[in-house]
């Protein structure tokens, strides 16, 4: 018997089914329409790993999207999901970063991965995936060059609070000469102090699980470790921890 | 189930400006004011009606972002955006304005607004230690009977001022024995509810229909309870900044994901109904005393507040607190930091402004809440 938890996220649709010991996953584009793209993946990955509807106990969802969708049979928010994914993953870790599309979210967790206290940023895109995005596009690069880029780079000071004015900030620097890796070196900085005092907030010490597209980024994970007082767990998979934790959630 | 006396309340604040255009064309002076921080027994002893004025909608903000900035609270903006718009009937009716030294964007906002209205601000002390506080406010609410007289051509004795408490004391106690229903499980009454019997105590043109609607409403909901015995969702108490009719989005998200908004600590809710006017004492002393007490954050250190929230926490049986910020409220915002730690129940902050913009977001904020409560 299997869960199944599905995270549908502002980018991408996460599956995973638990079977009590194991799970499979996939990882799709979520596109234009959250809800029918929901449907479409979930019976592809079902066929695909000749799971049938017999064979599923429940099916939790989470994520912006995730309570749109018609055939799920709880919906349970991110925060509770990604706790327990992570806990799953990594049972000594204390708590959880995740930088989101809108949202950064940082999570305290006890013994057995339950959330103790949360807090998420406030309503600015400043420390969220949305503002790297912003001010990369403003540097003309992608955001899978960050990290060549950004290494053994000398961080610029880069203090804006708001992505848009962040934007301007950069192209004054570029203008100024900067380097392009100084400035991106910057604002990776600017995420990781921003990511720190969010978990200051709820008091998360000592191992954390970093969590969201964002976290791939090397330079950055190693800047919240040194800035913010964390150690950095890696997780084999920190782009499902939300569905794989609502996956077990439901089982 | 919904009692059917709502449906006076849902009308009240519309009908209400009617009625006072009427009575305003028969010679009666009308006084507007903004926040609980108002000695309103004072304004209804002169015989002038007194009137809360519009604050709590976008629709305006706009308007008033010609004159001030953009991040600025949302509460200010909206009061200042109906006032030069002419949208607020009771603004728009107002002979003059009674308004106070809250925080820094309200009394810089006045100043502005003075231009439009007769207004008379009156000083709070910041400090809550302060010892000639009380002093102080009384000297300030005697500085309001001038003007009053001055401005409005209107006298204030002692007997009609001992009256207007009176009757103020006895719409407190009511309007307490009315939220106290909802220390049943389920609550009779749903926080948007509530928020609005509350709320349009303060536009009402007749009080004694008000009274006798509110005791109609305490009778049914008396049935409901009765009659009803599913236990519904978390209970929560709100707090923070002020949420008025118009923008009750997180109240609304609280209701609508399963929730039970069982009352409001902040200013439209109980925070200035808790704590009644002596009667027995000189009437100037006592509404010094009784306004000066009241746990706002503008006055420092507020600790009064951290306690009635910990005391409603305890007698309402509340599962969770969400606490309101509006967006650049430097007052509600910092206090929520040691709020946090001051109660002993799950917490929640959100900073929100009048914008629908962030609905999902407040959403996930509040289903994790209700996550964390159930454990
Ligand atoms: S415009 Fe600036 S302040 Fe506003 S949300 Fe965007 S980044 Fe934040
Ligand atoms: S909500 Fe805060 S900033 Fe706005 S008027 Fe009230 S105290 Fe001032």
């Amino acid at each position: 018997m299997y869960t199944v938890g599905i995270d549908v996220g502002s980018a991408a649709i996460k599956i995973v089914a638990f079977d009590g010991n194991d799970y499979k996953y996939t990882i799709e584009p979520t596109g234009w329409s959250p809800k029918s793209k929901g449907a479409e993946v979930y019976s592809r990955f079902l066929s695909d790993n000749k799971i049938s509807s017999g064979h599923i106990k429940k099916v939790v969802a989470t994520g912006y999207g995730g309570r749109r969708l018609d055939f799920i049979d709880e919906y349970k928010s991110e925060i509770t999901c990604h706790g327990r994914g992570c806990h799953v993953l990594d049972p000594s870790i204390k708590g959880v970063i995740d930088i989101g599309g809108q949202d950064s979210k940082a999570m305290l967790l006890n013994g057995s991965g339950k959330v103790l206290d949360f807090t998420l940023n406030d309503k600015c895109a400043a420390g969220t995936g949305r503002f790297l995005q912003v001010t990369v596009n403003a540097l003309g690069l992608d955001m899978d060059q960050i990290d060549a880029l950004a290494n053994n780079s000398k961080p610029l000071e880069i203090d804006n609070m708001c992505a848009v004015f962040a934007e301007t900030e950069v192209l004054n620097l570029i203008v100024q000469g900067a380097k392009q890796g100084d400035i991106l070196a910057g604002l990776l900085k600017s995420i990781a102090l921003r990511i720190g005092s969010l978990a200051g907030k709820v008091d998360i010490e000592g191992e954390v699980a970093f969590c969201g597209g964002v976290a791939q980024s090397k330079v950055l994970t190693q800047m919240v470790e040194q800035y913010c007082n964390l150690k950095i767990n890696k997780l084999e998979n920190p782009q499902i921890t939300g569905a794989l934790g609502a996956a077990v959630i439901g089982f | 189930m919904r009692a059917k006396t709502m449906e006076y309340f849902d009308s009240l604040i519309a009908e209400s400006a009617v009625k006072i255009k009427e009575e305003k064309e028969k010679g009666k002076k009308v006084m507007g004011y903004y926040c609980v921080f108002s000695p309103v027994e004072l304004i209804e002893a002169s015989g002038a009606f007194s009137v809360g004025l519009c604050a709590t909608k976008q629709e305006p903000i706009a308007a008033a972002e010609k004159h001030l900035p953009r991040n600025l609270c949302p509460l200010i903006k909206s009061s200042y955006g109906f006032a030069i718009t002419d949208k607020c009937p009771y603004f728009f009716f107002a002979d003059a304005v009674m308004a106070e030294t809250t925080c820094d964007g309200k009394k810089k906002m006045y100043e502005l607004m003075a231009d439009i209205k007769p207004m008379v601000v009156l000083d709070i002390p910041n400090s809550s230690v302060y010892e000639k506080r009380k002093q102080h406010w009384m000297d300030e609410i005697y500085r309001a009977k001038d003007f009053i007289k001055g401005q409005l051509g209107l006298d204030i004795t002692e007997d009609k001022l001992k009256e207007k408490i009176k009757e103020h004391n006895e719409e407190r106690k009511l309007l307490m024995e009315l939220v106290a229903l909802n220390k049943s499980n389920p609550t009779p009454i749903s926080g948007s509810d509530l928020l609005k019997v509350l709320w349009g105590r303060q536009f009402k043109a007749d009080r004694e229909e008000y009274i006798s609607k509110v005791k109609d409403l305490m009778e049914e909901l008396q049935d409901i309870i009765a009659n009803t015995d599913k236990v519904k969702g978390p209970r929560i108490l709100v707090t923070g900044s002020p949420t008025g009719v118009g923008q009750e989005k997180v109240i609304n998200a609280i209701e609508e994901l399963g929730g039970q908004v069982v009352l409001q600590e902040a200013c439209s809710g109980v925070k200035g109904l808790v704590d009644l006017v002596d009667e027995d004492k000189n009437p100037y002393e006592a509404l010094a005393e009784k306004y000066m007490d009241i746990p706002c954050s503008c006055t420092s250190p507020n600790t009064r507040r951290f306690d009635l929230t910990n005391k409603l926490v305890e007698e309402y049986n509340i599962d969770g607190i969400v606490d309101i910020t509006l967006q650049a409220c430097h007052t509600y915002n910092i206090e929520s930091y040691q709020l946090k730690k001051a109660v002993n129940a799950p917490f929640t902050q959100i900073e929100t402004d009048y914008s629908q913009s962030d609905v999902e977001q407040i959403k996930l904020r509040i289903s994790s809440l209700f996550e964390l409560i159930e454990g």
